[in-house]
């Protein structure tokens, strides 16, 4: 009987070790990432298929909210306790990150090929010779609309500034809905979804943003007053008291449905999918009076990298590898319906909406927003200014002309091209 | 008494032990950290991240180069203004809600100290959804509020125009913190021996005349205290600010005060990337101003206070 147990305790023994040491040639891979919201579909969805393939593998996502990431981050790094797998910004908080070694280059990984030279530029050096970053997706900008108040109201889908002013004001007539739902309390909303949402269709695309970065185009430039113009034609047709109207205000506006029209970023619609009971559709910038061509802002949005002082840097290999292939693309774009895949692999979307965001990529040009790529590097920041800038524009403060002025004013003041 | 051991045969070494924990604890966690940021101010970075000794030169671009010493200008500024209002209404206020609670006959006293000071004790981040709340002008209910007196016409997106964001933000600050002069006032009050007040009844005085000549007099030094108190608290206020307009503090830097400009300048902002040798110049800038206004708080102030033992 006692030799029964101790054998049994010494099987019990050996097996329980044996699991140990397995368990210790097994990577454990930790994603540092600002996508909480995300953190479900990760721990859900997109880890158990990469396990699938490669079980030995074992990969944590350990998310931080989105405003600490970039401190956060950067203390993390310094501190050398940061995870394998940095999940990236685009352009120069990255690049700075590359710059001081945190990062490594990428250019050998298997499957890089894959992804579009516009699709690497935000985690490439300024010259585009070496990449550190895996492009994961894009965001695109639009307006997203009620389509039941559209059919109540007798509305068709506008497709020139005209007509959408004339869908702004046959809304307000109406008076039962307030026509076009933004608010000017957060800033960030008037330059993302105004500004550079509206913009490219003035500066056609990344024309007018390489000829800003060349310094060949100037802020005070006709396209970039005409967009603040048309910004400043909004303020009539939003909410009353937009100036203290935050973002999440703006959502539930539309989303309650009172409010007809929202310019949107492409992820607003999984919020929308959970909270609005209505069917809604999404249209492209309305082009201005005599364009042929439209311009859409595709903007690299967020990328994954790999940290230099990562102890498994092969199965981070291995992970990065992974996510540039079809598989990866498909469920990471159909589990965040208004995050697009930017490798070329062909993906179906699942949601109407989503698909309809991404068509324009056949049918416009795509851009990213003007102020990411160099341009916000010095003192005073192009990014902070053009918030700025722009919602004193909507509230009516500032005309367009002096948003203009001082932007190029900001830039002249430390950028070479543009003195 | 006779002599032993020498010179320091009278020294109480146990006070070492005692005075021991916090004055590591202080030095470690403040002293050292404040003269090492000090110490960063006069470093520059370079591309690669390097740090270079340069002298005074953060300082110079803070206060001559336009683009800083507008912000840096118009950051204190409107922190004297957040300052100017806790001490016109924050102070006041505390001071009557206190003079109310001690009057002989109150009753309730207790709930009304409790309610009054509960505010304190919340989060900011609390107080800033709530007040974003009332004053939304989409959900909240001060318009109908207003309605009910007549003056709907009157509302107006508060927290979100050049001209009153600031303003609204103090108030809601004073909101919060009016408490705590209220208690350190009424603390100070009820040490007011009774014998002073009832000879004064009995002289014929009523109670306005008991709280101008006899009471305000004897509380002038706890409300010195709670002026410095408050300054220091304002000019490093930050989270309010922060969590009602981000740290971007709009409309057009309006409500941006020391606190938020330092946030954007060392940690940086979208895309705006952190600079913590310039931010380490704000923050010793900050330094400076307070150290200014408590100075004179107690080289200036403290020494023209009349104390009356009681």
């Amino acid at each position: 009987m006692l030799k029964k147990i101790i054998k049994i305790t010494l099987a019990a023994l050996l097996v329980m070790s044996m699991l140990a040491t397995a368990a210790m040639a097994g990577a454990t891979l930790k994603i540092e990432s600002w996508r909480n919201d995300d953190s479900e579909i990760w721990t859900d969805i997109i880890i158990p298929a990469f396990n699938k393939a490669h079980p030995d593998i074992k990969v944590t996502f350990s998310p931080m909210p989105p405003a600490e990431y970039n401190a956060g981050l950067n203390a993390k790094l310094a501190g050398g306790t940061a995870g394998d797998l940095i999940t990236c910004r685009p352009f120069d908080a990255s690049l700075e990150l590359f710059k001081k070694g945190y990062l490594v280059g990428l250019d050998d990984l298997k499957g890089m090929n894959e992804f579009s030279d516009v699709a690497k530029s935000a985690w490439q050096t300024d010259d585009g010779k070496s990449t550190f970053a895996v492009p994961m997706a894009s965001v695109i900008h639009g307006f997203i609309y009620n389509k039941e108040a559209f059919k109540e109201l007798g509305l068709s889908v506008p497709t020139t500034e005209a007509e959408f002013f004339a869908v702004l004001d046959k809304i307000k007539a109406d008076g039962s809905y307030i026509p076009l739902s933004m608010g000017t309390a957060d800033q960030w909303e008037a330059a993302t979804m105004g500004f550079q949402n509206i913009g490219p269709n003035y500066w056609k695309g990344e024309e007018g943003r390489k000829a800003l970065i060349a310094g060949t185009a100037k802020l005070t430039d006709k396209p970039y007053t005409d967009t603040w113009k048309q910004l400043a034609k909004w303020a009539p047709y939003m909410g009353k008291g937009f100036k203290a109207q935050k973002y999440p205000d703006s959502q539930n506006l539309f989303t309650l449905g009172r409010a007809v029209i929202y310019p949107a970023g492409s992820w607003d619609i999984a919020t929308f999918n959970t909270q609005a009971d209505f069917e809604f559709g999404a249209f492209p910038p309305p082009l201005p009076a005599g364009a042929k061509k439209g311009y859409i802002s595709d903007h690299t949005d967020i990328a994954l990298g790999l940290n230099t002082a990562s102890k498994n840097q092969e199965a981070a290999r291995t992970f990065l590898a992974w996510m540039t292939t079809a598989e990866f693309a498909d469920l990471y774009a159909n589990a965040l319906p208004g995050f697009f895949p930017l490798s070329s692999h062909k993906v179906s979307l699942k949601d109407p909406v989503a698909q309809e965001f991404v068509d324009w990529r056949n049918t416009h040009e795509s851009t990213i927003r003007n102020s990411y790529q160099i341009l916000s590097r010095g003192t005073p920041n192009l990014e902070n200014q053009l918030w700025n800038v722009s919602s004193r524009v909507i509230n009516g403060t500032m005309t367009p002309e002096e948003a203009s002025k001082e932007t190029q004013a900001g830039l002249e003041k430390w950028y070479k091209p543009q003195q | 008494m006779s002599v032993r051991g020498g010179k320091f045969a009278g020294f109480p070494h146990h006070v070492i032990v005692f005075l021991a924990p916090a004055t590591i604890i202080y030095t470690m966690f403040m002293v050292y950290p404040l003269l090492d940021s000090i110490r960063l101010s006069l470093y520059s970075t370079d591309g690669t991240g390097a740090f270079h000794f340069t002298g005074l030169t953060n300082y110079i671009t803070l206060i001559t180069d336009p683009e800083w010493s507008n912000a840096f200008w118009n950051a204190l500024k409107n922190n004297f203004k957040f300052f100017c209002v806790h001490m016109l209404v924050q102070n006041p206020i505390g001071i009557m809600l206190a003079a109310l609670l001690s009057l002989p006959k109150l009753k309730g006293r207790t709930a009304y100290r409790t309610l009054i000071f509960m505010p304190t004790m919340l989060s900011v981040v609390i107080i800033g959804f709530i007040w974003q709340l009332i004053l939304s002008p989409l959900w909240g209910v001060s318009e109908s509020l207003l309605g009910f007196i007549g003056l709907t016409d009157w509302f107006q997106p508060w927290l979100g125009q050049e001209g009153t964001a600031l303003l609204t933000l103090a108030l809601i600050s004073v909101w919060q913190f009016v408490g705590i002069p209220m208690m350190l006032i009424y603390a100070a009050l009820l040490n007011i021996p009774e014998d002073l007040t009832e000879s004064a009844i009995i002289d014929g005085a009523t109670h306005w005349e008991i709280f101008w000549h006899i009471k305000l007099p004897l509380i002038l030094p706890t409300i010195a205290m709670v002026s410095i108190l408050t300054f220091v608290a304002n000019f490093n206020a930050f989270d309010l600010i922060y969590s009602v307009k981000g740290a971007l503090a709009g409309p057009d830097f309006s409500t941006d005060i020391m606190g938020t400009l330092f946030y954007r300048t060392f940690f940086g902002f979208q895309l705006q990337l952190g600079n913590p040798t310039m931010g380490a110049t704000v923050a010793t800038m900050m330094f400076g101003v307070i150290l200014v206004g408590v100075l004179f708080y107690l080289f200036v102030l403290q020494r023209k206070l009349r104390r009356y033992a009681l």
